[in-house]
């Protein structure tokens, strides 16, 4: 029963269909396996087990009456900012520690109504702020691969739990990368959609112009399925989009001939970790050999992508975080006034990195500042947007590295943000111009980390993208178990 | 010294849709607290606006009205502050790119000349929550609450181009008429549905360079707007001529006392960090949108007084009172579609039918029992000399409370005139008769006696008999 955990959600859909197993033996074995392992990874902040049996039941019944989608049964981790109704959402904050809130947010309400199982919240850098998950205020979360690393961040808990076989997939938020980076971390498959394709209604802010849900998954499949469920239009978000609904057969397609691929040369850069860069290479030669036509594009605003993001990232952020001013919900530490209990309040509920960046984007928007830094960094964002339109003419999937090195040792860049902040160099620009992209393994350090490639496309182009991506997968076996608490 | 005041009016008025700006939650008034909410109007974790679309039509109306330019594009900003009453930590307004600009509003003077306001803009936000502070000894607590929170309001920002009190509450008072007329707005001052602030400053008369200004918010009456205005003219006048200085600071207008007082002053200067808000999309308007509109637009008091003096020749007078609400005007035109004396419609109305309303509590023609056709059946019967303007009187109350029509109560009742020439004449003579010397004190020349005899005859025949009938009678005695 213990296998039941390596398999992938579509492996497991196969099984439920044909009546090997059950949901609730599903969702029992997983659950078992969170019990085992996961008080050394620190994955989950809440685990719902009776709602996932629950869940599970209702599933069976499905199942048994004809009426199952792709994802009935299946067992889907939440990143913790994502609102589920009734369920404990912290966004690793100290802030809503206790927060229940009373509705679902639309990918959530989707992942329901479709059947799928939840086994509880995941853990992740506090309101998705950092690129380590060393900034969760319960703890940080492991990397399977090697205990004494990262897993990445934001999307940490999401990433690691999949790669441990704790779930088959999970939904991650990628803001300025917070996806595609713990999965090239944890070697597994994280996508991060076009922006305004999955509705953002639900999920707990953090810079609204560039927050995008994701699915994150063990294979590509799986991802593209998962993108599939929560995509789609919603009323309740202003700005989603409503284009043709995405064609799972045409994204899972192995036909890379003619598919043209750019390799944008501002992403090689000196100082990369030559495993990275070897790995990567390879990929893209290989691509190349499966019959896609490689050519060299450039994207010459990519060095202000960092800085502009930060002064857009923190201004966004310094707003949405207004909110959590101990009125109306989570925690208030009472003040000798109304203002002070405010101070006291965000002062005790906001970790260190939170008010580092609120206090950034106060500054950025401040009278006087904002023609200098936020006007400005609106503009550059014009101009990065406008090198991928251009890419993109010529081309239809941009590869990548997804960061310049593998996960690196708890501690060692959390004394230095700059030096953090350089780790999303690679996936920061993909979020300004609101495109979607992907990561996917693409080879192990001699040291035993996965590496990971990353593949960009044009403006809602996921069919293209997931071709891509499912084509090198299927050529390769990267898909790999770590050997933490070894599957027995 | 000679001083002028300088006025600018920010007049914030709540718009009558439904459901609030950025959420389904209906606006209606007086619910209990916190009952009329959601995740987005609480400002909950993850919740996100959709903008009411009513709200963007309003706008245009009230632009067209205005004599706005409607914007192509404008958008959504966050101003940001903290207060309990603000869920998000944010109020979602316009800032750089209102949805309209430039406009204006014609009103009188303090001398009745003509005077142009111009109207800088005008933008949409969101209402903020109300603090509740409980009627308990000793609370150390305020309560809030959240159903007018979202409530849309649109925010009309007058030029400083008013001089006294006076044209300030003629400005906002025909602003008022305007968006009553447009059905955008109910202009319940009471209920805070229009509520304004004044910018006030004072400067030497004949210098350009305006004068520190205070800002005296949330005036929600004409009377305390005309006093809070004219107590900071004066309070700054006396302040400047004792050597002191006008500070920029926001007052509050004290109504029991009549006076403005300043509100705890900020140490800090307030910065609300105003950005576009990436929740929501910019406001697109097309050129076609805004003809269409234009087409839809209802005839405003203004035209419509000025077609009532000439098309119906009314007074002045007359076509002001009828254009003053958008139900009464249409109650004559309804009335002298039937009826074609507009000069008679226009009297029973401005007469009779107001006082009525007046008197029974009712702030709109709407609740009229007699109905523009009533009125209109009453007045040709007093046309046809069917029956008298005095009867007409009996007869209108009749029909304001029975409901019935002037034709039904008149044969009910036998009011009908008496037009009978030798029904008359008896009366008349039997009135002669009575009074022998007065009647010969009459035929002697004492031209005040008619009016006692056709009184009598009046009397006599308990108002049917014709007037004019009588009059001719009693002359033709007179010369036999
Ligand atoms: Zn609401």
């Amino acid at each position: 029963m213990k296998e039941l955990v390596k398999k992938t959600g579509h492996e497991l859909r196969g099984l439920l269909d044909k009546k090997e197993v059950t949901s609730v033996e599903v969702a029992k074995a997983f659950l078992g396996r969170i019990e085992e392992i996961d008080g050394e990874l620190n994955c989950f902040l809440t685990v719902t087990a009776d709602l996932a049996l629950e869940q599970a039941k209702a599933a069976d019944e499905r199942i048994t009456s004809g009426k199952a989608g792709p994802l009935t049964g299946i067992p889907v981790g939440l990143k913790d900012l994502l609102v589920t109704k009734g369920v404990r959402t912290t966004c690793a904050s100290k802030i809503l520690e206790n927060f229940i809130p009373p509705y679902d947010g639309t990918a959530v309400a989707k992942l329901r109504e479709a059947g799928a199982i939840f086994p509880g919240k995941l853990n992740m850098d506090e309101f998705a702020m950092g690129s380590s998950n060393e900034n969760s205020a319960f703890g940080p979360v492991k990397n399977p691969w090697d205990l004494t690393r990262v897993p990445g961040g934001s999307s940490g808990g999401s990433a690691a739990s999949v790669a441990a076989c704790e779930v088959p997939m999970s939904l991650g938020s990628d803001t300025g990368g917070s996806i595609r980076e713990p999965a090239a971390f944890c070697g597994i498959v994280g996508m991060k959609p076009s922006y305004g394709r999955v509705s953002r209604y639900g999920l707990i802010a953090f810079a609204s112009s560039l927050d995008q849900i994701g699915p994150m998954a063990r294979d590509v499949e799986d991802a593209a399925i998962l993108f599939k469920a929560i995509s789609g239009f919603d009323p309740r978000d202003s700005t989603s989009l409503n284009p043709p609904a995405f064609d799972l057969k045409k994204a899972l397609n192995p036909d890379v001939k003619g598919l043209r691929i750019g390799v944008p040369k501002e992403y090689f850069v000196e100082g990369m970790d030559p495993e990275v860069e070897s790995a990567v290479r390879k990929a893209i030669a290989q691509l190349k050999e499966m019959g896609a036509e490689v050519k060299e594009v450039s994207l010459p605003h990519t060095e202000y992508a960092v800085a502009v993001y930060y002064i857009i990232a923190t201004a966004e952020a310094s707003s949405n975080l207004a909110r959590f001013d101990s009125v109306r919900f989570g925690m208030r530490v009472d003040g000798k006034d109304l203002i002070d209990t405010y101070r006291e309040t965000r002062a005790a509920g906001f970790g260190m990195e939170v008010k580092r960046r609120i206090m950034l984007g106060t500054y950025a928007l401040s009278a006087g500042y904002y023609d200098a830094y936020y006007r400005k960094a609106q503009r550059v964002r014009t101009l990065i947007a406008r090198d991928f339109a251009e890419a993109f003419r010529e081309v239809d999937v941009i590869c990548t590295p997804v960061v310049p090195s593998v996960a690196f040792r708890h501690g060692e860049k959390i004394a230095d943000p700059l030096q953090m902040y350089l780790s999303d160099i690679f996936t920061i620009p993909l979020n300004l111009a609101g495109l979607p992209g992907l990561s996917l393994p693409c080879g192990f350090t001699k040291e035993g980390m996965p590496i990971g490639l990353q593949m960009m496309a044009g403006f809602l182009q996921e069919e293209t993208l997931f071709r891509a991506a499912y084509a090198y997968e299927q050529a390769n076996d990267w898909r790999r178990i770590p050997a933490l608490g070894e599957v027995k | 010294m000679d001083w002028e005041m300088v006025v600018g009016l920010e007049v914030h008025s709540q718009l009558l849709t439904k459901t609030k700006i950025f959420c389904g939650c209906s606006t209606r008034f007086g619910a209990s607290p916190n009952t009329q909410v959601c995740p987005v109007c609480l400002g909950l974790p993850g919740a996100l606006p959709v903008l009411n679309k009513r709200v963007v039509e309003f706008a245009i109306k009230v632009g067209l009205a205005t004599g706005c330019t409607v914007a192509p594009v404008s958008r959504f900003a966050r101003k940001n502050y903290f207060y309990p009453d603000l869920p998000k930590g944010y109020q979602i307004s316009q800032y750089e790119l209102p949805i309209l600009e430039f406009g204006h509003l014609d009103i009188e003077d303090d001398k009745g000349a003509p005077k142009r306001i111009g109207i800088t803009r005008i933008h949409m936000e969101e209402d903020a929550g109300k603090l509740l502070h409980p009627d308990v000894p000793g609370a150390d607590y305020s309560l809030v609450d959240l159903n007018r929170a979202c409530v849309p309001l649109l925010e009309i920002v007058s030029e400083p181009d008013i001089r006294s009190a006076g044209e300030a509450v003629r400005y906002v008072k025909k602003l008022r008429e305007i968006l009553v007329y447009l059905g955008v707005c109910d202009g319940n001052m009471n209920e805070g549905s229009l509520r304004v602030d004044a910018n006030v400053s004072v400067r030497p008369r004949g210098r350009e360079k305006f004068g520190t200004r205070a800002e005296i918010k949330n005036v929600n009456s004409f009377k305390f707007l005309e006093q809070a205005i004219n107590y900071e003219r004066e309070r700054q006048i006396e302040l400047i001529e004792e050597g002191g200085t006008v500070i920029q600071e926001t007052r509050l207008f004290d109504a029991a006392k009549g006076v403005t007082l300043g509100m705890r002053s900020k140490e800090e200067a307030h910065d609300y960090r105003y950005f576009p808000d990436p929740d929501l999309l910019p406001i697109v308007i097309s050129s076609e949108e805004v003809e269409k509109a234009k087409e839809l637009l209802p005839e405003l008091p203004d035209p419509k007084r000025e077609r009532f003096r000439t098309s119906y020749g009314l007074p002045a007078l007359d076509a002001d009172v009828l254009c003053s609400a958008r139900e009464l005007a249409d109650f004559f035109e309804e009335a002298v579609k039937l009826h074609s004396d507009a000069k008679a419609v226009s009297n029973w109305v401005m007469g009779s039918v107001l006082k009525n309303l007046n008197r029974d509590g009712f702030d709109s023609v709407a609740f009229s029992p007699v109905t523009p056709a009533m009125l209109a059946g009453m007045l040709d019967l007093v046309k046809n000399g069917a029956i008298s303007s005095k009867i007409a009187k009996e007869v209108f109350e009749e029909m304001w409370t029975s409901k019935k029509s002037a034709e039904a109560i008149v044969k009910e009742k036998g009011l009908t005139q008496i037009s009978d020439t030798s029904e008359i004449e008896a009366i008349v003579d039997a009135i002669i008769a009575k009074n022998p010397s007065e009647f010969e004190r009459l035929k002697g020349g004492d031209a005040k006696l008619t009016g006692f005899f056709v009184g009598q005859i009046m009397r006599e025949s308990k108002g049917k008999a014709n007037p004019g009938l009588v009059n001719e009678l009693l002359k033709k005695k007179m010369d036999s």
